[in-house]
């Protein structure tokens, strides 16, 4: 079973978004995504100072099998990158929702958060993924 | 098994004298255009060369020396005359470009495997031009859309594709500018009809189908698909890749379609050369004559009753897509098909898809006997079928890749792994009519042998293969550490 | 039945394990309506010896005339060991490398060719070719937007002495994906680009700028001058090159202080025969920042379970199988098997025999414009630097003259008055190494004799 910490909000496409206490928030992929994917091999960040609009593909995770696009649960400017990952991309792997983050928004309307699943809603999700 | 890199064998100085031309004149060029420095190329001898790719050839399994039941690539035989006579020094010698009066030979032969293919697929015009399968899917995708065009039909730009469809099919769409949209496969393995309804409407350009399907069944109701889509006033593109089941038996023109590729290297048996060359001729009805990517061979009947080839190209078809290639696609693989349906003939060729799907049915209820999981248990196999590993891997942990790899020591090539990407754990098998059926009961003694001892000691069939020249392969590291070419220690 | 192994016992004994009364009974999910009559329009079978004796016939009508055509596509030596081991059936009848444990052999050479052509073009990386020199440069101009992300306007500028065939080639093939390929008119005193044309387009949004080197009427580019020039206003540089031609010319990675960005052509000079235009292979290097964008196969090198060095396909995620929609291209083959003729020819005449051929194949198309220039009407069009081809003068139509050369069985050269009609008259010749002294002595007393008439 794949860890789903409480407190973060997720997309039923597999990304977490985290409310910072500076009022950004930070996204990355689930446990559940980067075991599906297995190791990755590459990823691909977006530029700071891109404006995201809510579901547009912002980053792109590549392992040997499989690629996928990251969405922006919500819409906003990117603040920062992990720009880590370019040399490490098994961060996303060891630590999907810690050293493994992807990038950093300053949402537009802080709102948008409410509109995503809690974890008991994503768990769910993958609990339906993995049947 | 080990064989160095070419470069290993490399000493300053060192040269194939005989290869060279006989003098060296001075070079005729200012000096801001010269190369400063040589390229790193080997510096070998003539005979460490033969030895060193001899060596190489030696590292691989082909049709050639192994049973290589790669399902969806149709690895049948390849005749050898077809090579020998498509290398006739005159054939090998022609230039692309010189005139039609001296090329008679060629282009007869060009002129009659247009009309052959034609006639085996039930279509109205051939273009040969195509130089693999991708680039004929391309053809017929971007001649859907001229079509379109042509009727100021200027908002039909999706194509439907089925979940099931082989990945060039959307990525071929995307290429000619369209949109994909996916209809779902039912449990059965045909085309969901009520989907299918729902997403046909005023933008459907047209949908790219493979009949028999990449599931390895026929799509029963072709007929109301095809009703369907042109209904809604799409076309309907056929995706040859698995022609060679049912060669003589359907013609595509038939069933409704509108638009085919062939691909020569699987159906019509011309070699696969590591990857390539292809070559993917495009036939097309009615509608979509004008369109036919150039060149085309024509004739005319002169007075002494002769045929005169010659080229047809933008002047004749003005609504063509356009040209694809250089010159007029892969000509000495085409030369090759061409060599191969007349060794066949009217009778050879329908017994093409006769025996492979004798061959496939066989296997597979071999198979299912053995005990193997089918995907589609109620239905024919088509020329290839499915078999799915998914309770191997639950039970014992040992999954496709693991068969696949095992089956290497066994000295078969693994069929398929991991496509099509609807069934879990698959192996996608295809043993095409050219295979005795000795060849196909030692494969299934290999897979119950496997099987057994997957059950016994798992950790060995996960550790294959161990016959083979590497073991297996760290793809991670081959993605993460770039080494994509040879780094001499010369700065 | 040919290829067919079946005995009449077989197939009752399959028959009988399927449980069904005869191999027709397979086909029974077909409707009925559907299946095929007769295929009136095939002929009976011909059997080896027959099919023998058509083809031979078939090759005898086509002759072997003296060939000085090159426009693309050029005839070489190659050594008799390269198609000997080609058609090796463990070359020949294998396919793409997906199982790469039973496919080393392909890997390594592809590998090895990766190595070769990064170094003779002076790029970083090379993928494993693409289907020819045509529709390599397509896919350049696609892989050129993508990499390039700065650049808005999905717009190239295209020389008009890039091969005609190409650049028709490149707009079918980007015709569904709205990019512009400008093209740029070139100097009709000197045979090439106009860099007048180029000081207009300062300061405009470009992607792109594609540069032939030797342009298609076989002269020399500055390609220094238009590499700077290009990536002073923010373009990337795409090259079109003869690899053989860089044996003895700059390597597009020299190009200017940067080098080029993409390099492609066509590969069919390095082993492969002029076979009526094809199988050839395209070849595609870049820098090592665009991998991810570049298309077809690519081979890495790795190691295995034990730590022994091994190849495989790499950068898999990159392409249709898995990317589906959003691949890179909807390519999957390369050329596999003209590309392992190229990695032995290569490696037989190694950089110093490849610098001869070159160096021959440009005296001698010398000797050929010296010899045809000498009949009164016969003049050599430009007088700049040059490869292995040139353009001639004639007073009358060529279209005549060809026809006349090739009843007296010679292949005279490209009638440019299609695709160049402001050029006149003109002729594209060449000559390479296989051209002997005596060739080109005939070459010029059939001349000579057809105007004369």
């Amino acid at each position: 079973m794949s860890a789903i910490p409480s407190g973060l909000k997720f997309m039923d496409s597999h990304e977490w978004v985290r409310l910072e206490s500076d009022g950004s928030v930070t996204i990355g992929i689930s446990d559940h995504a980067q075991d599906a994917l297995g190791d990755l091999v590459f990823v691909e960040v977006p530029e700071a100072g891109r404006m995201l609009d809510k579901g547009a593909a912002a980053a792109v995770v590549e392992s040997v099998k499989a690629a996928s696009d990251v969405y922006s649960p919500i819409a906003g400017e990117v603040i920062a990158a992990n720009d880590a990952l370019g040399a490490a991309p098994e961060l996303v792997n060891s630590d999907p929702y810690g050293q493994g983050w992807l990038f950093k928004l300053k949402p537009r309307d802080i709102g948008e958060l409410s509109g995503l699943l809690d974890a008991q809603a994503y768990a769910k999700v993958v609990e339906e993924a993995s049947r | 098994m080990h064989e160095p890199l070419i470069f290993s064998y490399s000493r300053p100085g060192r040269v194939a004298a005989g290869q060279y031309p006989p003098v060296a004149p001075p070079l005729e060029l200012p000096q801001k255009f010269r190369r400063r420095r040589r390229a790193l190329l080997p510096e070998v001898s003539e005979l460490q060369v033969v030895r060193h790719f001899t060596r190489l050839s030696q590292l691989n399994f082909s049709i050639d020396t192994h049973f290589y039941p790669l399902g969806s690539c149709t690895m049948k035989y390849n005749p050898r005359a077809c090579n020998q006579l498509a290398m006739l020094p005159q054939f090998l010698g022609r230039h692309p470009l010189a005139p039609a009066s001296m090329g008679q030979g060629f282009l007869a032969c060009m002129h009659e495997l247009q009309e052959m293919l034609k006639e085996v697929t039930g279509m109205k015009g051939v273009s040969l031009t195509p130089m693999a399968g991708a680039q004929g899917e391309f053809a017929g995708v971007a001649m859907i859309r001229a079509y379109h065009r042509a009727r100021a039909d200027l908002d039909r730009n999706e194509i439907i594709v089925p979940d099931a469809a082989h990945g060039t099919n959307p990525a071929t769409a995307t290429m000619c500018g369209c949109k994909v949209v996916e209809v779902p496969t039912l449990e059965n393995g045909d085309i969901d009809l009520e989907a299918l309804k729902r997403v046909l409407g005023p933008r459907t350009a047209g949908i790219m189908l493979t009949n028999p399907s990449t599931l390895g069944v026929f799509e029963r109701r072709i007929h109301e698909v095809a009703a369907l889509v042109h209904q809604a006033g799409g076309l309907l593109y056929y995706d040859g890749a698995n022609l060679n089941a049912i060669l003589g038996k359907v013609r595509p023109g038939d069933m409704g379609f509108d638009v085919i590729h062939m691909n020569l290297h699987k159906t019509f048996s011309t070699p696969h050369g590591g990857g390539g060359p292809g070559s993917g001729a495009v036939g097309v009805g009615q509608r979509l004559l004008p369109f036919l990517p150039i060149p085309l061979v024509g004739r005319k009947q002169e007075d002494t009753g002769q045929y005169r080839y010659h080229w047809l190209d933008e002047r004749d078809l003005p609504q063509t897509i356009g040209r694809l290639s250089a010159f007029m696609g892969n000509a000495g693989v085409l030369l090759r098909a061409y060599v191969y349906m007349r060794m066949l003939g009217r009778a050879g060729m329908q017994r093409v898809a006769e025996y492979a799907t004798l061959n496939a049915n066989y296997l597979m209820a071999r198979l299912r006997q053995a005990g193997f999981d089918l995907a589609y248990p109620h239905r024919r196999a088509s020329h290839e079928f499915i078999v799915t590993l998914k309770r191997q891997e639950k039970e014992l942990g040992v999954n496709a890749m693991d068969f696949a790899k095992r089956l290497l020591d066994h000295g078969f090539h693994a069929p398929t792994t991991y496509f099509p990407l609807l069934v879990p754990e698959c192996l996608l098998i295809e043993p095409t009519e050219t295979e005795a059926k000795e060849d196909l009961d030692a494969f299934v003694a290999a897979l119950i042998a496997i099987q057994r001892e997957a059950e016994q000691d798992a950790a060995k069939v996960k550790g294959a293969p161990y016959t083979l020249p590497v073991r297996r392969l760290d793809d991670v590291r081959a993605a993460k550490q770039l080494d994509l070419s040879y780094q001499s220690d010369r700065s | 039945m040919p290829f067919i192994p079946h005995t009449q016992t077989d197939v009752e004994e399959m028959l009988a394990t399927i449980g069904v009364p005869g191999i027709d009974a397979l086909f029974d999910e077909i409707p009925a309506a559907l299946r095929t009559r007769a295929l009136d329009g095939i002929p009976e079978a011909l059997t080896e010896m027959q099919v023998g004796r058509l083809m031979q016939a078939r090759a005898q009508l086509d002759g072997q005339p003296l060939n000085f055509l090159g426009a693309g596509a050029y005839e070489h030596h190659i050594p008799a060991a390269v198609w000997a081991i080609v058609t090796r059936g463990e070359f020949y009848s294998a396919y793409t490398p997906y199982q790469a444990e039973a496919s080393q052999g392909t890997l390594q050479v592809l590998y090895e060719y990766q190595t070769m052509m990064a170094n003779l073009t002076g790029m970083q990386v090379s993928n494993a070719s693409l289907y020819d020199g045509a529709s390599a440069l397509a896919e350049a101009c696609l892989m050129a937007v993508r990499a390039h992300r700065r650049s808005q306007s999905a717009r190239i500028l295209v020389p008009a002495t890039v091969n005609p065939t190409y650049r028709q080639v490149a707009h079918a093939i980007t015709a569904g994906q709205s990019l512009a390929l400008d093209l740029l008119p070139y100097d009709i005193a000197d045979g090439t680009l106009a860099f007048a044309a180029l000081d207009a387009l300062q300061g405009q949004d470009i992607t792109a700028v594609v540069i032939q080197q030797p342009n298609f009427l076989g002269l020399l580019e500055d390609v220094d001058a238009i590499t700077d020039w290009a990536h002073a206003n923010g373009a990337l540089v795409i090259a079109v090159v003869n690899p053989l031609s860089l044996a003895i010319l700059k390597p597009p990675g020299e190009w200017g202080a940067k080098g080029a960005d993409i390099v492609v052509g066509e590969g069919q000079p390095l082993g492969v025969p002029l076979s009526s235009g094809g199988p050839y292979f395209g070849f595609m290097c870049t820098r090592m920042q665009y991998v991810r964008q570049m298309p077809g196969r690519i081979v890495g090198r790795t190691v295995d379970l034990d730590g022994k060095p091994g190849f495989t396909l790499t950068l898999q995620a990159r392409e249709q199988h898995i990317r589906r929609s959003k691949a890179t291209s909807n390519i999957c083959t390369n050329q596999g098997l003209l590309v392992t003729a190229s990695t032995i020819h290569m490696s037989m005449l190694g950089a110093a025999g490849l610098e001869q051929v070159a160096a021959v194949s440009q005296a001698q198309t010398s000797a050929l414009v010296e010899a045809l220039t000498r009949i009164e009407g016969v003049t050599l069009a430009f007088e700049g630097p040059r490869f292995h081809e040139a353009v001639l003068r004639f007073e009358g139509k060529v279209e005549a003259v060809l026809e006349a050369l090739g009843r007296r069985g010679i292949v005279g050269g490209y009638d440019l008055s299609g695709h160049y009609p402001e050029l006149g008259n003109a002729l594209l010749v060449c000559a390479t190494e296989a051209r002997t002294g005596e060739d080109i002595d005939a070459y010029a007393s059939a001349l000579a004799e057809i105007a004369g008439q």
